[in-house]
């Protein structure tokens, strides 16, 4: 469904993504993971076209995403770090939204927006939401359209616990109805339960792209942090 | 485009800061007018006051505008909007909130004062810097990925347009004095908005002979109507220029 080809891109000197190729599908849930710097978020940004490779194409069922931005309609992101305009109020920032989307999706979903309990924050002003407040308004807009895609940028970062469980049963629900996700995370023992492949990036590069259950089967342990620490150790040594 | 426009403006609104920026300009203008005694050195007041003030106010709004909403604009840009669409509303949000501003502070006292076609060329004049400093800005914005940088770059380019340039002007009259300058002085001009602006208001005010060299080589070589309508014909490449190339920067950009 998703389909990189030898994708690139520097900044300045530095090599973002050097030759990515990759093939995701419907029902897959990718993490990608790699140290600060290896190119997750370049990625990412490069499905949403926000960052224009140098190299390379990027299709979604055939299609390039480059040249169609409104392909992107059936995408939904959820950034690292939401930020709104500072005066609005939550209610208007969704209606927002909401019109500038208009016609451009089949259904909507609300079911983030309800277990959020968003209605209560809709007369708050986005500059006086704390950060978890803001991941969850992030979050909602990016279920709101009920698109194919769901690309979540460090989604549990500044969540409560009880916040990141919804959100993770969110996902969970939506990858059952044949979605494709795409995360990325620092820390790993996070989102392994809803993850189903991980793509490991180095330096822009492909180390590996593999389901995690051959990953756990492989190292004999169930903990995804554990088993990549140790491949981490095996790529130094080595 | 207009959905956009309308939050943006709703935002800026609620700033507050656009209201203090009229409220300011309100109370200067009535003073200007009160102070003065006659309506045409109000006017004068009023002429240098909006030549200095709606630049400055429009190249650090603008800027910082566009700063703080970065954020906002990224995730404008994942969704299925083209990026045009994204900084053409953004621009048109600051630059009517701006407008507004200014006729609100400006346009009031304009109204109860010099309601003559001096005062509303003035006004006119007011809502065309309006336009070209908030696209200066943003190409300034879109350029540059640092804040603090961009910020800096927005003032320089005021301290050069409000009064660098008439100062390299002069500079350059008094040493070429010995040679025909009327083209080249022209060409000076055009290259500054807000001297531009200074023109047009000052031919409307018939006084341009006594206003020094500029308005009466202007009057000579043009006449008012001629005059007037090339500098606005220049004033809207000023406008469309900066806007164009922010756009294409905007579309290349990586955010």
């Amino acid at each position: 469904m998703l389909v990189s080809r030898h994708l690139t891109k520097s900044f300045g000197r530095l090599r973002a993504l050097d030759d990515v190729g990759v093939s995701m599908e419907r029902g897959q849930s990718v993490l990608l993971i790699g140290p600060n710097g290896s190119g997750k978020t370049t990625f990412i940004k490069c499905v949403l076209g926000l960052v224009i490779p140098d190299k390379g194409e990027l299709t979604l069922d055939g299609t390039c995403l480059l040249d169609n931005p409104t392909l992107r309609r059936n995408i939904g992101y959820m950034p690292q770090i939401g930020r709104f305009p500072d005066h609005l109020k939550v209610g208007q920032i969704i209606e927002m939204m909401r019109e500038i989307r208009r016609g451009t999706h089949i259904r909507s979903d609300e079911d983030l927006i309800d277990a959020f309990e968003i209605g209560k924050l809709a007369h708050k002003t986005a500059r006086t939401l704390s950060g978890g407040m803001r991941q969850k308004l992030s979050a909602c807009l990016a279920f709101l359209f009920d698109p194919e895609i769901l690309i979540l940028d460090e989604p549990t970062a500044g969540l409560d616990p009880l916040a990141a469980e919804i959100l993770k049963e969110k996902v969970r629900a939506e990858r059952a109805k044949n979605k494709l996700i795409l995360l990325t995370s620092h820390i790993l023992s996070d989102l392994d339960e809803i993850t189903s492949d991980v793509l490991y990036l180095i330096d822009g590069r492909i180390r590996f792209y593999r389901p995690i259950a051959e990953l756990f089967e492989e190292h004999g342990d169930p903990k995804l942090g554990r088993v990549i620490a140790k491949i981490m150790r095996e790529t130094a040594d080595a | 485009m207009l959905k956009i426009v309308k939050y943006v403006i709703r935002d800026i609104i609620r700033s507050r800061i656009i209201i203090a920026y009229a409220l300011i300009l309100l109370a200067a203008s009535f003073g200007l007018f009160n102070l003065g005694g006659d309506v045409s050195k109000g006017l004068i007041g009023m002429l240098s006051l909006v030549l200095l003030v709606v630049p400055l106010v429009c190249l650090i709004f603008g800027t910082i505008h566009f700063y703080n909403s970065y954020e906002f604009i990224e995730l404008l840009a994942s969704q299925p909007l083209k990026r045009g669409t994204i900084l053409m509303g953004e621009y048109l949000g600051v630059a009517l909130a701006l407008c507004g501003a200014l006729l609100l502070g400006a346009g009031l006292p304009v109204l109860l004062y010099a309601a003559t076609a001096t005062g509303f060329t003035l006004l006119a004049v007011g809502l065309a810097l309006t336009l070209i400093f908030v696209a200066i800005a943003f190409l300034g914005a879109v350029a540059t990925r640092d804040k603090a940088r961009g910020v800096g770059m927005a003032m320089l380019v005021w301290f050069y347009f409000a009064l660098l340039h008439g100062g390299l002007m002069l500079l350059i009259l008094f040493a070429f004095e010995d040679y025909p300058l009327e083209k080249p002085t022209m060409a000076m001009i055009a290259l500054n908005p807000i001297d531009l602006g200074r023109v047009v208001v000052l031919l409307q005010m018939d006084v341009s002979a006594l206003m020094g060299y500029t308005g009466a080589l202007m009057k000579d070589l043009l006449g008012t109507t001629t005059g007037i309508a090339s500098a606005a014909g220049i004033l809207t490449l000023w406008l469309l220029i900066p806007l164009a190339l922010a756009c294409w920067i905007f579309r290349k950009k990586d955010l």
